[in-house]
């Protein structure tokens, strides 16, 4: 006997004749959506760039000769990977701590071999005539980025104080908070970190005093809120949060000179020629390419302004 | 404790499945997450692939340990997986130092290797690797011999050491990390020192009754 069951898919459920012999179309619209879902971010991605942490904006700021057309990295990277140490050796260390360090009231003093000594509170320093200068970032450990700083000439600040005769280098000497600053309970480096120019090397139209980046005041991992950028050597050289800058004739001992002088010295010119006796200084990755394909170029590619500074003397000898 | 067959099975699956996670995580990174792996995606693989293969090593050196104390001697049956994993984890980190640090550039690679004593003992303890993976299956232990086989196994003495010796050296200042490493490779060598001299004359003893 033939029991008739109704059938388990009704008629609304078949899919048309239509639509499913128009199946690979919609695999195609599909795949093309996804495509074009994967440009979108792309183009998202370019646009964070400019977002930043909203900090106090810096206004009247101009533009300068000595900036690089090179595209910025990106805003989330020059704030997430950063060496500062006193916030811990890790790169996501400083972005992690560094909003514990106490930033009222600062002053920088300046002393030393000058004919004024004098302190500067850190609103004075930001009515300086600040310009943005995007500088390439080489960190010795063989990573690079571009950076729009925002600051003054070193050189301006100095003439204020009029350096004698007898100031042949300047020391810069940083914020020591053990209070606020978890990395240095370990002696990982003499703090308070130091670091040394030669006087020529501070008054370079280059090196500047550094108060803001892409616009705002710096972000405390950046080295909130004074620092020095020298773009023509390594990164350490550029020293953070400053409180203290001497103007002195001997040489200073600088913070990794004194950590590990075979490897690190008073000079640390960007020197693709002069390898770290770890690592090779040949080549560098620009943040955030995967690929170390960048050949590092002598003095950072600032050399036909700063070879000058450095004429008659072996570079490998006083690397 | 002694686990069915199906058990440990699953339990092989399941180690198997785990030890694949770190690598996942980088490949998911690289193709599709780029936050996951930060500003220097690069170097974050070769940190990550690095510190993967001496935590496997570290795993690998407990099986031993483990099985003495707790006297589950299946323990024993994950010792290869774990031993081959490292090796895994290990060529993984010298193909992103080839890859992204060096793009294939063998003159630099060839310096770096000759030239730079924390490169030296790395890839020293790698090469030493390969005869270990190598004699891993059945089919080898069986046509180098147990005994032989045993000894050429004890090289992984020299290879851990080798391998946080090369994470001591790449640190640029602060040890902490490699020191943990370190503790815990010399608590593992030790307790086979202090077993092997707690165990050497009860040894002595046999071998006077009879040749084993």
């Amino acid at each position: 006997m033939l029991i008739r069951r109704p059938s388990d898919i009704s008629p609304s459920e078949i899919t048309p004749r239509r639509c499913y012999e128009g199946r690979r179309e919609f695999i195609k619209l599909a795949a093309a959506g996804s495509v074009l879902g994967a440009a979108g971010l792309f183009a998202r991605g370019a646009a964070a760039q400019e977002k930043t942490l909203g900090l106090q904006k810096l206004a009247s700021v101009a533009k300068s000769a000595l900036s690089t057309g090179e595209p910025p990295t990106a805003y989330k990277h020059v704030t997430s990977y950063n060496n500062y140490y006193e916030f811990g050796t890790e790169k996501d260390d400083p972005a992690r701590y560094a909003s514990r360090l106490k930033l009222r009231p600062w002053t920088v003093a300046v002393e030393g071999e000058v004919m004024k000594p004098r302190s500067f509170g850190i609103e004075e320093l930001l009515k300086f005539p600040l310009e943005e200068r995007v500088y390439r970032l080489r960190c010795v450990e063989a990573w690079s980025m571009v950076i729009p700083w925002i600051g003054f000439e070193f050189n301006r600040l100095a003439r204020l104080v009029e350096p004698t005769s007898k100031a042949k280098f300047v020391e810069f000497v940083t914020a020591l908070q053990p209070e606020t600053m978890p990395g240095v309970r370990l002696p990982v480096l003499d703090w308070p970190y130091v670091e040394g120019l030669r006087i020529d090397e501070a008054m370079h139209p280059l090196t500047i005093l550094c108060v803001g980046l892409y616009g705002e005041v710096l972000p405390n991992q950046n080295g909130a809120p004074v620092r020095l950028v020298v773009p023509w050597k390594y990164g350490f050289k550029s020293a953070k949060s400053i409180v203290r800058i001497r103007f002195v004739e001997r040489q200073p001992k600088i913070a990794w000179e004194k950590a590990n002088p075979s490897e690190y010295g008073f000079y640390s010119n960007v020197n693709p020629n002069v390898d770290h006796p770890r690592w090779s200084q040949s080549r560098e990755r620009r943040i955030p390419d995967f690929f170390a394909r960048r050949p590092t170029v002598i003095f950072n590619g600032y050399g036909e302004r700063v070879a000058g500074l450095y004429a008659g003397m072996d570079l490998k000898k006083l690397y | 404790m002694q686990p069915s067959p199906k058990t440990i099975a699953a339990l092989k699956a399941a180690v198997f499945a785990l030890a694949l996670v770190p690598l996942g995580e980088l490949a998911a990174g690289a193709l599709f997450f780029p936050d996951w792996l930060g500003a220097n995606p690069g170097e974050f693989i070769d940190r990550a692939t690095g510190r993967w293969t001496l935590r496997l090593l570290l795993i690998t050196l407990c099986v031993t340990p483990l099985r003495a104390i707790t006297g589950w001697n299946w323990l024993l049956r994950f010792r290869r997986m774990l031993g081959l994993f490292t090796f895994f984890y290990g060529v993984m980190h010298l193909s992103s130092y080839v890859t992204f640090r060096r793009v294939f550039d063998a003159e630099e690679i060839a310096r770096d290797i000759v030239e730079r004593p924390f490169m030296t003992v790395g890839f020293a303890a790698l090469v030493l690797m390969i005869p270990l993976a190598a004699t891993s299956t059945n089919a080898m232990v069986r046509r180098v011999g147990a005994r032989r086989w045993q000894m050429l196994h004890r090289l992984v003495y020299l290879i851990a050491p080798l391998g946080v010796l090369h994470y001591w050296f790449m640190v640029k200042r602060d040890i902490t990390q490699p020191a943990i490493y370190a503790a815990i490779l010399a608590v593992l060598l030790g307790y086979r020192i202090v077993a092997g001299l707690a165990a050497a004359p009860s040894a002595r003893k046999v071998s006077t009754g009879q040749t084993v």
